[in-house]
């Protein structure tokens, strides 16, 4: 099984698995510098627009926020609990660990949309189709814009983990991972944790600013 | 005129190349052995035929432009088809050809034969990106089918936001294009941390590996700001995202700097494996070890730093402080330091080498004198007072055709004729190789010395018309354009001749030492018969041949 699943162009299978988290590590830091752009926009407007974004975002709920950061951080946890037994061959408790965190991934989109359909009744929504306040002081725009669009790339990350999570899920109940296997796994691991990590910045900037 | 000398290696066998198994080319047949391969020889094959269609797309756009400024008026396409002309012209020629070409097509070839391994790191990724670099292209060429795009290259908003055009589309497929480009990257970053062969430490890789390890570094933390700039166009366009607008407090200044971020530093995305290419070239031409190795591998790493924080340089005269502006124009000329380092390191290789003027060489020579006219402008262009000036005149324009053409596509060149033998296993003809060397180099003069003379008398970039005293200038930018053109046909022309009647190459004709010389030329499907075993630098020209031979051993 394990000479099978070496690639010809490596020698060992450590280096072969070291290839791939490594590859992995580059993948995340380039999507570092995806988020990086938006947070450097974030930093711009708001050091123009101080009070705007506080206004602006004043009526995003805490409680509803903080729930999913809650959420999130749990389901990072139960996916490291995950990797961890799959390295000693317990893999139907990864499966179900990952399945559970697939299910708080879709608890947080749940929110999210609970949230998102707050602002769409009250019309804060971003650009040219915010009309939430007559004559919007300049500033409110861009902090609600940003808002919508980098919490929905994030959302868009959330869904691309839960079908990678759900994915592993469903290969570890196949038998396709185990102690001779689970590279894979790590690294789908990892990108849930930079899901996170993004989240974790997200929150503070956009729910904890009054 | 030398001929290729075959002073390594054992003589071509019955296949040409003295290899038990068959090449590459032959080792399958069929379509579909070649759409769906995970041979890194292959897909670099596919992004050939993909970056030189896209060559002639680009170079068939720009004569169009040259041929319009022929006279002072209108020539023969109206203003806004002038407009679309240099903006398609720009994207087709950076996104399509100029970031791909000679990572994927060169950097996919031979890097991995470089470093002695059978493949690169992830064989399935790097087809993904062939396929994800087709998809982009047809989204580019839908997109210039569906009504194209007049805003220039760069995007820049307002207009970029309201512009009537496919902005959209346009943004969308450089989105799924850097997708590709961060693919490859990602590839060569790992394959050189972990296959490289036995023996085989750092310092003893060609110069090619440092610099497209540099190039990938770069291409894997700035596309995606761009990626990400491009994307908010692309949705306000279409759906009034507004984060540029200032009727909302947005600030249009705030996306130039997010685009210069990625857009400046893809400059030497573009240059640093065209540095790569040309330390390989003087080396093996000249038979001569780098005067020094280490200043030109480090320099493409120092550039490659420095360039994240020089993008304000295109900026002076868009309310950069004077004080941001002083310091941009700093540091961009530590650019400049690090050019010069490897300007000099490779003239100063060339001496006491035994030199053969072989067509690679003739590039050579051109992107020394190319590129060092280009970089001193640059620095001239990175001084704030003088850049007021020459900002958005001809004279920006032929500073950065002087790099990007002189400098890139002189060595793209020179890596086509350079490595065609090892790709092909044939030989090109070299007379004519080196006469459409000379056409290529006479074009290029022709058509941008001229516009350093325009710009410096104030004729603005971009515009359709021009008063008639810069008539006479325009004609000789014009003709050497055309010039230019045949000239890249015609190499074109002999390469594809060479394809099919030239000469059997063996294994090393340029009696390089370097490691993609050490296995058939072309090479079997694995690269190598058996794993190779290093023992010495790539450029161990004082040694005997035997002795090269028996300390990089891999056949």
């Amino acid at each position: 099984m394990s000479a099978q699943r070496l690639a010809e162009q490596f020698e060992t299978l450590e280096k072969q698995d070291h290839a791939a988290r490594l590859g992995m590590w580059m993948f995340l830091g380039s999507e570092t510098l995806l988020f990086g752009a938006l947070f450097a926009v974030y930093a711009y407007y708001r050091g123009m627009y101080p009070s705007e974004f506080v206004q602006a975002l004043h009526h995003n709920s805490v409680a509803l926020g903080t729930t999913n950061t809650v959420v999130l951080i749990t389901s990072s946890f139960t996916v490291a609990l995950g990797v961890h037994f799959v390295r000693e061959g317990k893999t139907r408790l990864t499966a179900a660990l990952f399945a559970l965190s697939t299910l708080f991934g879709g608890v947080f989109l749940v929110v999210k949309g609970i949230e998102y359909a707050h602002h769409i009744h009250e019309n804060a929504l971003p650009g040219g189709m915010y009309s939430f306040v007559e004559q919007p002081p300049a500033g409110v725009v861009l902090g609600i814009t940003l808002y919508w669009f980098m919490t929905a790339l994030h959302g868009l990350h959330v869904i691309a983990g839960m079908i990678m999570l759900a994915a592993v899920a469903v290969l570890c109940l196949k038998g396709r991972y185990g102690t001779h296997r689970f590279v894979a796994v790590e690294n789908v691991g990892l990108y849930w944790h930079l899901v996170d990590v993004v989240w974790i910045f997200l929150w503070p900037l956009f729910y904890l600013t009054d | 005129m030398s001929q290729a000398t075959i002073d390594a290696d054992t003589r071509p066998g019955a296949l040409g190349v003295g290899a038990e198994h068959p090449d590459y080319l032959r080792a399958d047949s069929g379509l579909r052995s070649w759409l769906l391969t995970k041979d890194h020889k292959r897909i670099a094959l596919m992004f050939y035929v993909g970056v030189i269609l896209f060559l002639g797309l680009g170079g068939t756009f720009a004569l169009v432009l040259r041929t319009e400024l022929l006279t002072p008026e209108q020539t023969f396409i109206d203003a806004n088809t002038y407009n679309q002309m240099f903006t398609l012209h720009g994207i087709t020629m950076v996104w399509l050809f100029m970031i791909p070409a000679i990572p994927t097509v060169f950097g996919n070839f031979v890097l991995p034969i470089m470093l002695g391994a059978k493949d690169l790191a992830f064989p399935r990724v790097n087809l993904a990106s062939f396929y994800v670099y087709v998809l982009s292209a047809i989204i580019l060429l839908g997109a210039m089918l569906a009504g194209g795009a007049d805003t220039g290259w760069t995007f820049y908003v307002p207009y970029s936001t309201t512009s009537p055009t496919a902005v959209t589309w346009m943004g969308i497929g450089i989105f799924v294009n850097g997708i590709s480009s961060i693919m490859t990257s990602v590839n060569f970053i790992v394959t050189t941390h972990t296959l490289r062969a036995k023996g085989l430490s750092w310092h003893r890789m060609p110069l090619f590996v440092w610099a497209s390890y540099g190039t990938s570094i770069i291409i894997l933390f700035a596309t995606p700001v761009l990626g990400m700039s491009l994307l908010l166009i692309a949705i306000d366009h279409t759906f009034g995202l507004s984060l540029f607008n200032p009727r909302f407090g947005g600030d249009p200044v705030l996306f130039q700097h997010l685009f210069w971020f990625y857009s400046h530093p893809a400059v030497y995305i573009m240059i640093l494996p065209a540095f790569g290419v040309i330390s390989e070239v003087v080396c093996s031409f000249s038979h001569n070890k780098p005067a020094s190795y280490r200043a030109i591998a480090y320099s493409s790493l120092g550039i490659a730093f420095v360039g994240f924080f020089t993008w304000g340089h295109h900026m002076f005269v868009a309310g950069l402080s004077e004080f941001d502006a002083g310091v941009f124009g700093a540091l961009s000329m530590f650019v400049a330091i690090f050019s010069a380092i490897k300007v000099f390191t490779w003239v100063a290789t060339l001496r006491g080498g035994s030199i053969s003027f072989a067509t690679p060489m003739l590039y050579f020579l051109w992107f020394l004198f190319l590129f060092v006219f280009g970089g001193m402008t640059g620095v001239a262009v990175a001084t704030q007072s003088l850049d007021v000036h020459w900002h958005d005149t001809y004279f920006v324009v032929a500073h950065f055709h002087f790099i990007m053409v002189g400098g890139t596509l002189t060595a793209f060149l020179a890596a086509a004729h350079y490595w065609f033998p090892k790709m092909f296993g044939r030989l090109y003809d070299e007379r004519v190789g080196l006469l459409t060397s000379v056409a290529v180099f006479i074009g290029f003069v022709f058509t941008f010395l001229p516009q350093f003379l325009l710009g410096n008398g104030g004729m603005p970039r971009r515009y359709f018309t021009y008063p008639e005293r810069y008539q006479w200038l325009n004609v000789l930018s014009t003709g050497g354009a055309w010039l230019l053109g045949a000239g890249l046909i015609l190499a074109l022309g002999n390469l594809l001749v060479a394809l099919k009647w030239g000469k059997r190459a063996g294994p090393n004709p340029w009696g390089s030492r370097s490691f993609e010389w050490i296995t058939a030329s072309p090479p079997s499907k694995h690269n190598f018969e058996e794993t190779p075993e290093i023992e010495r630098s790539a450029y161990e020209y004082t040694l005997s041949e035997e002795v090269a031979r028996e300390r990089a051993k891999a056949r």
